[in-house]
């Protein structure tokens, strides 16, 4: 709990996190609201005429309409539901998935250490999309089913990152101790080590879900999403294939930056985490030395800059 | 000596990997709902002589993987006479089956297909990685200026922007300055020369520049904190003692230790340099393997599908064992694991 | 005669919110030509730091707020960074600590010698540079063909003699040579020690031996010079250190060491931890610690005194 303080303390200053931050927070409340924010409900028949498909935006519809003369700001608020939905429950399952190999893979070891890291090496080899594309084509569309494909394809890398990890964790005093004292493997996993590894866990996390989202979207542009309901990848999808010859770019262009809005957002609170976590270096040895010699005032160094203490 | 038991293991996997793929991908399209290969003796649209083709090919009419009745006989060898033995064998014979739509061999097309999209990842991995690399190593070598910041902002922006919608900006900003769609313009043959080839390449510029920057932000990423780390140890500190300057430093003690994680994160980034084909085809109407994929999975044509799967994971199995390779001969402490 | 001589050099570390820690003040000696310094202390005392000091090889937050740096009439520490790289490797040349990352490990170790001699014009041509390389390792006692392996196919102490052959490259005056035998078995330490005494002989080096390990001290070194919390505790021959150490710190030193005259009698250690650099005391920075201390001592910092010719102490409690 103490650590999690610290790191909202140190994460509140930084710009780049915060701003992140709001960009996510601005779309989840878009999304939570959608009922009370969107002017029309997508779902709903309405009757149009010729005249309103692809109309440009009006008073009515602040974006215009889409392909079938639908409010594009409305779907485009509801959307948010679906990529918001499908990038937290895919990467909750990655995040499950990926943290409990990498646990067991890490501090058991031996032969099931390895043979798991080898099934997280086959993964990592096989083309991700591809194989998407063929699960969900076999298998038809559905929101349950891309949550599934994207959520038992991404937990590779959170597996490697939590296991190395935890070998480092592992032969630390703390954990001689707990064994020494005969506790068993699971209890110093869950008491011990899961602990000390959560902090990476959340920042790997974050970054996991903008993968999540811009994977759903990529199938969804590409025509294999739910088509029940409204994401921004389809919306891509219909706009790409009937509004880019009419120039319609007001239902071109929203969904599109509604993405990368999001995934922007969650990256940066994503970035600015881990270096809060697994802080790097500031410096390196590649400097200006002139600074080095600040001497006292008065006795100038000749032939350098002003060497004054910062 | 060392050496060769790494790239021992290294093929060792490379070829299980590869097995596991075959069988996997034989699996997946028959056990999957709405049994496509069923579908193929069904579908109106092959000839008669194709469907007789495929069932002798595939063994259409023998059990899938094992016959039990037989191996109970104790003919162990006709109990292996299945669909999956004649996929091998057809696989082996480099026979992928037939293409629903378009009526040809699945290889046949592949092959076409295949040097275009080759092209275009090439080059745009190529580019990505010599920008990453720099753009990387200058994000480090200026560490905490603002120049970095900016390098870095700029990455992180392009990580979260979908191939496939910097894809459609990059087509809408171009419009009538550079074509869009297709590999080359109708009609031109290879045989017309250096018109045929330089349209090639200007078809080939818009969704080059796409690709590269998307991947050249992972790349910097990397690079960046590989070479931060670099830049820390101490024998960056013995270079400046002896009195070597900044760019000899860089030059000859940096770059080849920062580069190493980065051959390991291609090889890592090939799935998704794949998708991220897929994608920029499409958008691009180009006719390469991507596309295909693409149009294989609108059109329903599960052999092209399945066959583009194989050729896709096989390339990917086959440049990650590259990757391995180069990583072997660029680091001298590679040692059996 | 004086090769090298250090007066008043100070030392501050920057940190994030700009506050400046003291790791160095006002250190100073004078190292004979010909003879061997060693610079003792804990770890943390800032021995290492003031020898970044001298070669001005301090990391980024590293600032030298005052001192002077004599050698062959120049101060250095006046000198333009141009400057500076005529002297470094040249004439003063330096043996890291750690000589397990001190090398880079992805190219041979003869290149990484060769380097430093192509560099500074000691020989032309990559044949030439050869020769020299293969002269300086079996100048350190390994053979030349050594010189197209990796770091990683070296042991720890080939290693440390092959820094040590680095450093000597370009026939330096001076050789700091900064806890050379840490980290190495008590064999190999002996080897590393009995080398750096023969090399000093043979080339008439001058060598500050950065340790805290008193016993190497004891071995080669002529003069002492005591470091605690950034400053000098005492500095003086060797012999007066170890039979007569007025210092408290020092002489609690000396009765942690064991003494082979006398195996039975028990080893002393100092109780508390060294002051940390954010938060000095006032006073005498050993005072916290001291055994012998008055009202004073934790009110004023002593200043260095000598209160013998060429014994020189700093402790309100020691009169000259």
């Amino acid at each position: 709990m103490e650590q999690f303080k610290h790191i909202w303390r140190t994460f509140r200053h930084r710009p780049m996190g915060m701003l992140g931050g709001l960009m996510l927070f601005s779309v989840v409340f878009v999304a939570i609201f959608a009922p009370w924010l969107a002017p029309y409900d997508p779902k709903e028949r309405i009757d149009v005429e010729p005249g309103d498909l692809l109309a440009p935006p009006d008073s009515e519809h602040l974006l215009g309409r889409d392909d079938a003369g639908k409010d594009v700001l409305s779907q485009l608020i509801y959307g948010a539901r679906v990529s918001l939905t499908v990038g937290f429950v895919a990467s909750l399952m990655s995040m499950f998935i990926g943290t409990s190999v990498g646990l067991v893979a890490g501090y058991f070891g031996g032969r099931i250490g390895n043979a798991l890291m080898r099934l997280v090496d086959f993964l990592l080899v096989i083309p991700d999309l591809p194989l998407m594309l063929v699960f969900i084509t076999m298998w038809g569309r559905g929101l349950w089913k891309i949550i599934l494909v994207i959520g038992l394809l991404g937990w590779t890398s959170t597996a490697r990152l939590v296991r190395s990890q935890v070998l480092s964790i592992k032969e630390r005093q703390f954990i001689l101790r707990a064994r020494a004292i005969g506790a068993g493997g699971l209890r110093i996993i869950a008491r011990h080590i899961f602990p000390q590894v959560l902090p990476l866990i959340l920042a790997d996390a974050v970054l996991s879900i903008s993968g999540a989202i811009i994977a759903e979207s990529s199938l969804s542009f590409l025509g294999l999403g739910d088509p029940m309901l409204v994401s921004w990848g389809m919306m891509l999808n219909f706009a790409f294939e009937r509004a880019i010859s009419r120039r319609a770019w007001w239902f071109l262009l929203p969904p599109g930056f509604a993405i990368v809005w999001v995934s922007v957002g969650l990256i940066m609170m994503g970035n600015t985490l881990e270096e809060i976590v697994n802080p790097r270096l500031k410096t390196h040895h590649l400097f200006d030395p002139r600074h080095m010699v600040a001497l006292i005032a008065g006795v100038r160094p000749e032939g350098q800059a002003e060497g004054g203490v910062e | 000596m060392q050496r060769s038991d790494y790239l021992i293991r290294k093929v060792f996997f490379a070829l299980a990997t590869l097995v596991v793929v075959i069988v996997f991908n034989f699996f997946l399209f028959r056990i999957l709902p709405g049994d496509p290969i069923k579908a193929i003796v069904r579908s109106p649209r092959l000839t008669r002589e194709a469907k007789e083709r495929l069932r002798v090919d595939f063994g259409l009419d023998k059990p899938v993987f094992l016959d039990a009745e037989q191996l109970r006989e104790g003919d162990v060898v006709g109990a292996f006479d299945s669909q999956f033995t004649a996929y091998v064998r057809a696989l082996l014979r480099g026979n992928l089956g037939i293409s629903f739509r378009s009526r040809r061999d699945v290889s046949e097309v592949l092959a076409e297909r295949v040097w275009r999209t080759v092209v275009l990842v090439a080059g745009a991995e190529t580019l990505a990685l010599v920008f990453g690399m720099a753009l990387g190593l200058v994000a480090a070598w200026r560490r905490g200026t603002r120049l970095e910041m900016t390098i870095l902002l700029c990455a992180l922006f392009s990580w979260g922007l979908p191939n496939f919608f910097l894809g459609i900006i990059l087509l809408i900003l171009a419009r009538g300055h550079l074509p869009v769609g297709g590999m080359v313009i109708p009609g031109l043959k290879p045989e017309a020369g250096w018109t045929y080839w330089a349209d090639v390449g200007k078809h080939l510029i818009l969704p080059t520049i796409t690709m590269t920057i998307v991947y050249t932000s992972s790349y910097v990423l990397i690079m960046r904190s590989s070479v931060v780390e670099v830049l820390s140890e101490d024998y960056i500190l013995t270079a400046k003692a002896k009195g070597l300057n900044t760019f000899q430093i860089l030059r000859d003690h940096a770059l080849k230790n920062a580069m190493l994680p980065m051959v390991t994160m291609v090889a890592l980034n090939l799935g998704y340099t794949v998708g991220g084909a897929i994608q920029v085809e499409t958008v691009f109407s180009r006719p390469g393997i991507g596309r295909l994929m693409y149009d294989a999975v609108m059109k329903r044509d599960y052999p092209v599908l399945q066959g583009t799967f194989l050729l896709l994971a096989v390339s990917v199995i086959a440049a990650n064992l590259l990757a391995d390779i180069v990583y072997s001969v660029l680091d001298p402490r590679v040692k059996a694991e | 005669m004086a090769i090298l001589e250090v007066r008043n050099l100070s030392v501050n570390y920057l940190t994030d919110n700009g506050t400046a820690l003291h790791a160095v003040e006002g250190v100073g000696f004078s190292l004979e030509q010909g003879s061997s310094l060693g610079l003792v202390g804990e770890s943390g005392c800032g021995k290492t730091t003031a020898m970044l000091g001298v070669l001005r090889l301090l990391p980024a937050e590293g600032r030298i707020v005052s001192g002077e740096v004599w050698y062959e009439g120049m101060d250095l520490l006046r000198l333009s960074e141009r400057g500076m790289g005529e002297y470094r490797w040249t004439k003063m040349a330096i043996v890291f600590q750690g000589a397990m990352n001190a090398l880079n490990p992805v190219r041979r170790v003869g290149d990484q010698i060769a380097e430093a001699i192509m560099l500074h014009g000691v020989a032309t041509g990559k044949k030439a540079a050869s020769k020299r390389v293969g002269e300086l390792l079996e100048m350190v006692g390994m053979t030349a063909e050594m010189a197209g392996r990796y770091p990683h196919q070296y042991s720890g102490g080939m290693r440390q003699r092959a820094m040590i052959a680095m450093a000597l490259a370009c026939s330096p005056d001076i050789l700091i040579a900064d806890e050379p035998t840490t980290a190495l078995d008590v064999m190999i330490q002996a080897q590393i020690l009995d080398l750096l005494q023969h090399l000093q002989k043979e080339l008439e080096l001058s060598v500050i031996l950065v340790t805290h390990d008193l016993g190497v001290v004891a071995e080669i070194c002529d003069d002492v010079l005591v470091m605690y919390g950034g400053k000098t505790a005492e500095y003086a021959g060797v012999d007066v250190i170890y039979n007569d150490p007025l210092h408290p710190y020092t002489q609690r030193l000396m009765q942690a060491f064991p003494d082979i005259d006398n195996p039975t009698s028990s080893l002393a250690s100092i109780p508390g931890y060294p002051p940390p650099l954010d938060a000095l005391p006032a006073g005498c920075r050993f005072e916290p610690r001291c055994h012998c201390k008055s009202g004073i001592c934790a009110v004023e910092s002593p200043p260095l005194v000598a209160v013998k010719p060429g014994h020189y102490v700093a402790c309100h409690e020691v009169k000259g």
